[in-house]
């Protein structure tokens, strides 16, 4: 058993409320500096030299990449031999938020209700947390600051069983079509496939935390990816959907098993801000 | 300004009440900015995504707005209302926030303070980066930017 103080957590997540929405992964950038190269559109050259410059800028200047810093999502792997001590735990990830965006000059977007007077809380919680015990002695905390104009993008999609392949790639090209130039191109696409209802919709956002453009492990949906990755690219929308050969920077599609009679699929799509950090405790 | 007080300015317009500022000539950027950093001008201020405030946009061309600025297609109520009223959309990067919070020189609530950074503001601007999105001939870059790319 080894103990771990809410104290701590609360201390850790506010820096990786910081990190997240200042710097940028090295990942990202190579990604974006690679397309830079390949870009044929002389206008969505230049905008990915933009996004580069503001990544640099923001890391410099300890200024938030986009001004919406988004909602506070956080996966965490809690290890079923660590022992959380002095208070809740999902106060202390609140705690941190709270702490972050007050701190860091972040915008807080959370209101209330989503419908009746808008009030916002006016300190971004509650943060949405997904949890999972896994073996181990250790705690593993994600933070990823989740933009709405991609995530309204994004849909949940039960498809019949047989469906198969074709229709899951349907799916994915009229999502990216139809969003154009709204999720600020270039975009990466969460696919989670498998699971359940709900299950296919976190899987869609887990996959995102995939070190952008890195291969699916399985050749498979490695392939599937790479085939989703040239046709979305082919489609001209470009980067901020003024034209061009860079619409998206990776496909990530992430599978767990479903049952006999569905095919569950959802599609996170993400802005070119592909902001989370994590720690290990 | 954004969500809230478009739907505001609609509705004070359907009321004829008087609204926060004359909107002839001027130019609406779709932001809600970052809070301010200590020393700076403004936060993080990059646009945000105009399709949601399509449904109030030509009420306020048909008042003598002249330009709006933000990220994303529009609707074709909207493109037509900006022929009509030979009036202009221009596109900003979305999420170069910083480097355009770079180029806003003063900023100044004018109106719904209690709407935190939904408030409406008073900004000036100098090399503001951006595009012309859709022209007052009814031109629109996203369309013809897809069809020279698309392959």
């Amino acid at each position: 058993m080894r103990e771990i103080k809410t104290s701590d957590i609360t201390q850790a997540v506010k820096n990786l409320c910081l990190e997240a929405n200042y710097c940028m992964g090295n990942d990202l950038k190579e990604r974006i500096r690679y397309f830079s190269e390949t870009e044929r559109s002389e206008t969505g050259k230049e905008i990915l030299s933009v996004i580069l410059e503001n990544y640099d800028l923001a890391e410099k200047e300890r200024m938030a990449v986009c001004q919406d810093t988004g909602v506070a999502v956080f996966f965490v792997r809690i290890g079923q031999d660590v022992h959380i001590t002095g208070g809740s735990f999902y106060n202390a990830i609140n705690e941190g938020v709270r702490l972050g965006y007050e701190d860091g000059c972040l915008r807080k977007s959370i209101i209330k209700d989503p419908v009746f007077k808008r009030l916002n809380t006016k300190d971004n919680t509650p943060a949405i947390i997904h949890t999972r015990i896994v073996s181990g002695k250790e705690l593993e905390i994600t933070m990823m600051p989740k933009g709405s104009g991609a995530e309204n993008m994004s849909e949940v999609r039960m498809l019949r069983a047989n469906d198969g392949l074709k229709e899951i790639k349907n799916f994915v090209i009229e999502k990216v079509k139809d969003a154009g130039g709204k999720p600020c191109p270039p975009i990466i696409v969460g696919v989670g496939v498998g699971g359940n209802f709900e299950r296919c919709a976190i899987l869609s956002k887990i996959a995102l935390l995939r070190e952008t453009g890195k291969p699916n492990g399985d050749p498979n949906w490695a392939m599937v990816e790479k085939e989703l990755l040239e046709e979305i690219n082919r489609l001209g929308i470009g980067p901020q959907g003024l034209g061009g050969t860079t619409t998206a920077l990776g496909v990530h599609i992430l599978v767990e098993p479903c049952h006999i009679a569905c095919l569950p699929v959802a599609i996170n799509i993400q802005c070119h801000a592909n902001r989370h950090k994590t720690i290990k405790m | 300004m954004r969500d809230e007080a478009h739907k505001r300015f609609s509705y004070m317009i359907i009321k004829k009440e008087k609204l926060p500022f004359n909107l002839r000539g001027q130019v609406i950027y779709y932001v809600g900015p970052a809070p301010t950093p200590y020393g700076k001008v403004i936060g993080s201020a990059g646009p945000t995504s105009s399709y949601r405030m399509d449904p109030y946009t030509p009420q306020l061309l048909e008042k003598g707005l002249k330009a709006t600025i933000g990220k994303g297609q529009r609707d074709k109520a909207v493109i037509d209302s900006m022929v009509k009223n030979k009036a202009v959309y221009l596109v900003a990067v979305g999420g170069a926030a910083v480097l355009i919070s770079k180029t806003i020189k003063s900023s100044k609530v004018i109106a719904f303070n209690e709407l935190g950074h939904e408030a409406v503001r008073e900004l000036e601007v100098e090399n503001f980066p951006c595009i012309v999105a859709n022209d007052i001939y009814g031109n629109d870059i996203f369309i013809q930017g897809v069809n020279e790319w698309k392959r």
